[in-house]
C-alpha cells in the first residue's frame, strides 16, 4: 500500500470544505444539472403515466471484475429493476458509502463507468449523499441508488398476471456475470476469460412492447439466476414451470467452467439478461424479437404444483431449485 | 450424444435378464446421474445403489469438531475447500460458516496452494489446512507438504482427513448384508491409484468392477459393461474409462503418496472405522500435523456408525451403506435440508441426499 496515494480520508464525509472539494471534483460532473446537487433535493417534473419506483444496495468484492465495475452494476441495475416493471427508466439517486483508505484513483474509474452507464441507460442522476466510515468498517465503497421509471406497458405485468400456457424465454445466454465475478473473487484464470453480461434492458423490453407483445411478468436474472426467479413465479402463481434443458442458453465456457467447479449454471447471477412470460399466442412475436439478440424460448406454464421442472436432453425429468445460500465450489 | 444416451440404455434393457444391483462408488457419479436422470432410462431390474464416495460426507465429525475448535482459536486461519464450510460438526447446526460469522478467521480455498501463499503472507498467524478428499486430492496435499517442508514454513499445517476409496469397497463388501453385484468404480480415483487395488478386490470377492467416467455417457457404457460381466458371470476389472486411466494409474501421484503419506484404519462419518481407510502423514511429514501441532487427540477409532450430530433422526449411516435411499428416511425434506442439514450427505452437492433434494423430491 502506497501511502503518497490520494486515499478517502474521514474528512470527506465530515461535511464541511474537504466534503465540497469532494464532491466539486469527482461527483458534480455525474449530474444531469449540476447546480441542482447544491440543495437537499431535487426536483423533477410532473410526468403523465403511472411511475415506477425501486431501490438497491451494491456490495460486490471485487468492486472491479473483467467488463465491469460496481458504479456500472448500480446504475444498470436499478434502470433494469425499472424496465422489469415495464417502465423507462427516467431519474436516479446515488448514495455513498466510502471506507477511510480507498484509493481516489479507483473512486475515479468508478465515476467515470457511473457517467457512462447513465448515458447508456437514458438515466439522469439527479441527487445523491455522501458517507466516509473508519477503515475496516465496510468493504471499500458500498452503493444505493434508487430509481424512478415512467410506466410504457399498456398492461400490467407481475406473477399475478401470469396465465397456464404462458411462454417463458429468456433475453440471452446465462451464467456469464456469477462466474466473472467467482472467477474474480477466487482467483480462477479462466480461458478465454469471461466478463460481466451487464447491461440495459430496457431498449429490448421497449422495443417488444414497441412491436406489440403483451408481457405477463418480467424478471431480471440476477442473485439466485434463473433458477431462483422461476422458483419466485412458480411459488406466486401456484403454477407449475416447464423448461426444456436444450433451450436454455448457456455459454460453453460457462458450462465448462461450472462442470470443473461444481455450479449450476442456471444459480449464476447475471447482469444483463431477463426472463419474459408471454400469452401463447404471443410466443412466435416474442420468439422472433428475442432470437434476433441471442435470447431463447425455454418452456411454458402448466397447471400443477408449484415446481420448477426441467426436461432434460435424454427425456428424464429433474427439478431446478433454487440454490441454498452462498455459492461455494466444490472439492474435486 | 442424446442418440447414444438412448442407443445404450436399449442395449442395457437388452441384455438384462434378470434383477441386478449396481453401485456408483463416487459421489459425482452419483450427482451426474440424478443431475441428467439417467436413472429414468434404466430397465426396472437393475438397481442402482448410491456409494460413500463424497469425501465431504466421510469426514468424520469429530475431525470437523476439531475444525470448529481450530477456528475459534483466535491467531489460527482455518482454511479448507468450498463444500466443506456448511458441515456440521457434532453440535447440531454448527459449521464453519457459522464460526466465520462468529468472529473465527475461516477461508475458502480452491488449491492447496492458496494454503502456502496465505502462510507466507500472514506470517503471523497459524494457518491450518483441513485436507479432505480421496486419492483425487491427496497428491495436491503431498505436494503442499513437500513444499512447506522445503520451505521451513512453521506457521503452517494440515489437519488431514484423506480417504482411499478401495478399502471402502472391501468393507461394503465384506459385510454381511451387502447387496452389491458390481461396482463402478470412481474414474477420477482410478486415473490416480490405477487398477491394482481393484484387481485385489475382484480376485478376494468375485464381483465385476468397472472403472467409469462421469458424463452421461460415461455412466450408461460403464453400466452396460457391468451387466454384460454380470450376466456372463465373468467377473473382472473392465476399464470404461480409458481416456482417461491408465491401469497403473499416475506414477508420479502415486509416489508422492506413498512418499507423504501411508494407510492407516480411520473413522469414516456414518460408516465407522475402516481398515485402512485413510491416510496419515510419514514422518518426516508427520510434523506438519495439524493435531500434534496443536495438541488434539487422532482420529478417534471407536467413533460409532450413524451420524453422530444427531439421534435416530438421521440415518445416514445407512443411506451411505446404499441400505435406503434418501427418500426413505424420516428426516428428508422435513427436519432436514439443505439449508439445515443434520447429516453430511445433505450438505455436499455429491451427496446423496441433497443430489436426492435438488434433483427428485
Amino acid at each position: 500500500m502506497s501511502e503518497s496515494q490520494e486515499r478517502i480520508r474521514l474528512g470527506h464525509g465530515g461535511g464541511g470544505t474537504m466534503m465540497q472539494a469532494l464532491i466539486d471534483q469527482e461527483f458534480r460532473g455525474l449530474y444531469a444539472d449540476p447546480q441542482l446537487v447544491l440543495h437537499d433535493a431535487a426536483t423533477l417534473g410532473r410526468p403523465s403515466g403511472a411511475l415506477a419506483f425501486t431501490t438497491d444496495s451494491y456490495v460486490v468484492h471485487p468492486l472491479e471484475f473483467p467488463g465491469g465495475d460496481i458504479g456500472q452494476l448500480a446504475i444498470t441495475g436499478t434502470a433494469n429493476d425499472l424496465a422489469m416493471a415495464g417502465a423507462r427508466p427516467q431519474q436516479i439517486s446515488v448514495a455513498w458509502i466510502l471506507e477511510e483508505g480507498f484509493e481516489l484513483a479507483c473512486l475515479r474509474r468508478i465515476v467515470a463507468s457511473m457517467a457512462t452507464a447513465a448515458l447508456a441507460c437514458g438515466v439522469a442522476i439527479v441527487t445523491g449523499d455522501t458517507k466516509v466510515v473508519e477503515r475496516g468498517k465496510a468493504d471499500r465503497l458500498f452503493l444505493t441508488t434508487s430509481g424512478i421509471g415512467v410506466i410504457k406497458s399498456p398492461s400490467p405485468i407481475g406473477p399475478g398476471a401470469i396465465q397456464v400456457g404462458d411462454q417463458l424465454l429468456v433475453s440471452g445466454d446465462l451464467g456469464r456475470h456469477g462466474l466473472a465475478i467467482l472467477a474474480a473473487r477466487h482467483g480462477l484464470s479462466l480461458e478465454p476469460p469471461l466478463a460481466t453480461d451487464c447491461m440495459p434492458l430496457w431498449p429490448q423490453v421497449e422495443a417488444c412492447l414497441q412491436a406489440g407483445v403483451r408481457f405477463h411478468c418480467l424478471r431480471d436474472l440476477t442473485r439466485g439466476g434463473l433458477a431462483s426467479a422461476l422458483q419466485e413465479l412458480a411459488s406466486a402463481a401456484g403454477m407449475e414451470l416447464h423448461l426444456e434443458e436444450e433451450r436454455v442458453p448457456v455459454a460453453a465456457a460457462v458450462a465448462t467452467a461450472c462442470d470443473i467447479l461444481g455450479f449450476e449454471p442456471l444459480h449464476l447471477a447475471n447482469e444483463g439478461r431477463f426472463l419474459a412470460v408471454v400469452p401463447p399466442e404471443q410466443r412466435a412475436l416474442a420468439e422472433e424479437l428475442f432470437t434476433a439478440h441471442g435470447g431463447q424460448w425455454i418452456g411454458e406454464v402448466r397447471a400443477g404444483s408449484t415446481r420448477v421442472v426441467l426436461r432434460t436432453r435424454y427425456g428424464s425429468e429433474r427439478l431446478l431449485v433454487p440454490p441454498t445460500g452462498e455459492l461455494l465450489p466444490r472439492i474435486c | 450424444m442424446p442418440s447414444q444416451v438412448e442407443a445404450l440404455s436399449r442395449r442395457l434393457a437388452q441384455q438384462l435378464s434378470r434383477p441386478w444391483t449396481v453401485m456408483e462408488v463416487c459421489g459425482g457419479q452419483t450427482h451426474s446421474l440424478l443431475r441428467w436422470g439417467l436413472d429414468q432410462l434404466l430397465p426396472v431390474d437393475l438397481r442402482l445403489i448410491h456409494g460413500p464416495g463424497c469425501p465431504v460426507c466421510v469426514t468424520s465429525a469429530a475431525t470437523i469438531d476439531q475444525a470448529l475448535a481450530l477456528a475459534r482459536t483466535p491467531g489460527v486461519i482455518l482454511c479448507t475447500y468450498g463444500d466443506m464450510l456448511r458441515v456440521p460438526g457434532t453440535e447440531r447446526g454448527v459449521d464453519l460458516l457459522g464460526v466465520r460469522a462468529a468472529g473465527g478467521e475461516v477461508q475458502l480455498l480452491t488449491s492447496p496452494r492458496d494454503a502456502l501463499l496465505l502462510a507466507q503472507e500472514r506470517p503471523d498467524q497459524d494457518v491450518v489446512f483441513l485436507a479432505v478428499g480421496f486419492e483425487t486430492t491427496a497428491p495436491a496435499t503431498a505436494l503442499l507438504a513437500r513444499q512447506a517442508r522445503a520451505l521451513g514454513l512453521s506457521n503452517l499445517s494440515l489437519l488431514t482427513a484423506h480417504v482411499r476409496v478401495a478399502p471402502a469397497m472391501e468393507a461394503i463388501l465384506a459385510d454381511p448384508a451387502n447387496q452389491v453385484q458390481a461396482f463402478l468404480a470412481a474414474g477420477h480415483v482410478c486415473s490416480v491409484i490405477g487398477t491394482a487395488e481393484l484387481e485385489e478386490l475382484v480376485a478376494r470377492f468375485q464381483v465385476p468392477v468397472v472403472v467409469t467416467g462421469f458424463e452421461p455417457a460415461d455412466l450408461m457404457v460403464g453400466l452396460l459393461e457391468a451387466v454384460e460381466l454380470l450376466e456372463a458371470g465373468t467377473p473382472r476389472v473392465a476399464n470404461a474409462y480409458r481416456r482417461a486411466v491408465q491401469p497403473e494409474g499416475n506414477p508420479v501421484a502415486r509416489a508422492l503418496l506413498e512418499e507423504v503419506f501411508t494407510p492407516v484404519d480411520q473413522p469414516w462419518r456414518g460408516l465407522g472405522v475402516i481398515r485402512q481407510g485413510g491416510l496419515a502423514l510419514r514422518p518426516p511429514y508427520d510434523t506438519l500435523e495439524a493435531r500434534q501441532r496443536f495438541g488434539l487427540a487422532a482420529p478417534e477409532l471407536a467413533e460409532e456408525p450413524g451420524c453422530p450430530s444427531c439421534d435416530a433422526a438421521c440415518i445416514s449411516g445407512e443411506v451411505l451403506q446404499g441400505r435406503v435411499t434418501p427418500d426413505q428416511c424420516p428426516s428428508f425434506g422435513g427436519a432436514c435440508t439443505p439449508e439445515h442439514p443434520l447429516g453430511a450427505p445433505m450438505v455436499s452437492s455429491e451427496g446423496a441426499c441433497a443430489a436426492w433434494w435438488r434433483y427428485r423430491r
